[in-house]
């Protein structure tokens, strides 16, 4: 009886996640359906202009879509060499009490708060890149993907080191045994053994680098136009949600469209996840761990 | 009356961190004959042949003293590498471990990292290892295959053919049979004794009855030290050290 009682506890502590996984995607839908009463799908995500204050309002996501997209490329760009970079030091090359003062370090950096990273990026980088380009603000995608890819460096060095970690110490020691250096070994068995799960450390950095909000509202500038360089003012989507949100009257049109846009989001991130785990999973398989 | 010394151990110690695996070892492997190493879990036999084709390097805080020589030459010398030491000296291990690669891949990556480029050559010489391990039969027809999609007996031929096409000179065993059935493991026995011709081999081996059946000298190891070195026929049928006759006779390990 006991045991039942705990069981039951447990599983409606488990299932409560689940329900509010559900409850966010339901509140989603239904208060980003409206606009769409409106607005065409097709228009709505391609149209060119966001004026959601103006009349008439026009809902065009096109440029805060390409915001996030330049923005997210960008940080791809910083984290990516930086932090499978750092993983393959730590792995290969760094002794034990180096990855002991290592590992946690850039582990901290994940424990920064957000704002903390917008911060530093309106203070110094955005000064910076004013006078290193001679831009009317420093403040545009460049500034924003800098900050967010430092922000992901730690989600993708630490899922990186893991699938490093992965590869059987058994491959190694093949690979040592037929004559193979260090550089062989790494670069033609170990790397392309845990190839998958860096890609999926890497997926889960866009992940998180598409989806953080008060940096970039902070350090993107904020111009709902599309972008034609790096060095343009943007608003990624979490930028205009954040910053449109407290303004736009409850139940009105600009109101769900910002719902929609958080839908859209919710969707990206999704299927993200979704083809990180997939891949992930294919790569125990190889691996010969269990799925 | 016999063959040439092809490894010399001479007063060899291994310490793992203050620990000591291996005390004052002196042993003669000769060339292409059979040597088999016997004795209890944890007795050093497995340290020991990793000294051999340098592996326990990769571990940290290890530490050696003594002398172990190739064809008289110290491979614990400065100006040695220990990538051309393991050229030489290959390995199979316990597990069969071949890349998650094809079953050509896995061959042909010994002879790449070896600097061969020549695509004919690698195909012929992928193909000859093969045969000699006895694998060509049933693998012939699916080479860009997985080779984890091979059984474990099938793996470890595989393990072996790749020792094979790097052209080593010594071949070492570390219980190689030790996760395989019967029928893989009489394979690779017969495997072993044919191998003998052109390679030095060194087993490991827990199983007694397979040290008699392949090999032509034993050393039984016990607790870190050399105790009995000789003809393997002599070991199993007139040990002279008394702990040799009661590990032989089942009375421990």
């Amino acid at each position: 009886m006991k045991e039942k009682i705990y069981k039951g506890i447990f599983a409606v502590l488990a299932f409560a996640s689940l329900a509010f996984l559900m409850g966010i995607v339901i509140v989603l839908f239904k208060e980003a359906l409206p606009i769409f009463q409106k607005v065409k799908i097709g228009e709505f995500i391609f149209g060119r202009y966001w004026y959601p204050t103006y009349s008439p309002a026009e809902f065009g996501i096109l440029p805060l879509i390409m915001a996030s997209v330049w923005v997210t490329f960008g940080a791809v760009l910083v984290c990516v060499p930086l932090g499978v970079g750092s993983a393959l030091y730590l792995h290969e090359l760094a002794g034990d009490k180096q990855r002991a003062i290592i590992k946690p370090l850039i582990e901290i950096l994940a424990s920064i708060p957000s704002v903390v990273y917008g911060f530093f990026g309106m203070v110094i980088l955005t000064p910076f890149l004013q006078d290193l380009f001679h831009l009317p603000t420093g403040l545009c995608a460049l500034n924003a993907s800098l900050v967010l890819g430092l922000m992901a460096v730690p989600t993708v060095c630490s899922l990186a080191d893991d699938a490093l970690n992965y590869v059987p110490k058994s491959f190694r020691e093949a690979s040592f045994a037929v004559g193979a250096n260090r550089w062989q070994t790494l670069t033609q068995v170990i790397i392309p053994a845990a190839g998958s799960g860096i890609s999926t450390a890497i997926i889960l950095g866009m992940s998180r680098a598409i989806g953080e909000t008060m940096t970039v509202l902070m350090v993107s500038g904020g111009a709902a136009v599309i972008p034609h360089t790096f060095l343009e003012p943007v608003r990624p989507m979490t930028a205009a949600i954040a910053a449109e949100m407290g303004e736009a009257p409850m139940g009105g049109l600009h109101y769900h469209a910002l719902f929609a846009i958080a839908l859209i989001l919710f969707l990206i991130t999704f299927v993200f996840n979704i083809v990180a785990e997939m891949i992930s999973r294919r790569f125990r398989i190889k691996l010969g761990l269990s799925g | 009356m016999d063959s040439k010394v092809k490894i010399k151990a001479e007063g060899v110690n291994f310490f793992y961190a203050r620990s000591q695996a291996l005390k004052d070892i002196n042993l003669d492997i000769y060339e292409n004959q059979v040597t088999a190493i016997i004795g209890p879990s944890g007795c050093g036999k497995s340290t020991f042949i990793r000294l051999l084709n340098r592996m326990n390097e990769l571990l940290p805080h290890t530490n050696i003293t003594g002398r172990i020589s190739l064809d008289g030459r110290d491979i614990f010398e400065d100006s040695v590498d220990a990538v051309q030491i393991r050229k030489r000296v290959g390995m199979v291990f316990q597990k069969p471990n071949p890349f998650p690669k094809s079953i050509f891949e896995n061959i042909s990556y010994g002879i790449k990292v070896n600097g061969i480029k020549d695509k004919t050559f690698i195909e012929e010489k992928v193909e000859a290892s093969l045969k000699k391990a006895a694998l060509w039969q049933e693998v012939r027809d699916r080479l860009s295959d997985s080779a984890l999609k091979l059984s474990g007996g099938q793996q470890q031929r595989l393990c072996i053919a790749r020792c094979l096409a790097v052209e080593s000179e010594v071949i070492l065993f570390d219980e190689p049979c030790a996760s395989l059935d019967p029928i893989s493991t009489a394979k690779i026995e017969e495997l072993i004794t044919e191998l003998k011709k052109d390679y030095t081999i060194v087993i490991v081996t827990h199983n007694m009855q397979q040290a008699a059946r392949v090999s032509d000298y034993t050393a039984f190891f016990l607790m870190g030290e050399l105790i009995e070195f000789g003809r393997t026929q002599d070991i199993f049928t007139a040990p002279k050290d008394k702990r040799t006759e009661d590990y032989i006779t089942g009375r421990f390990g």
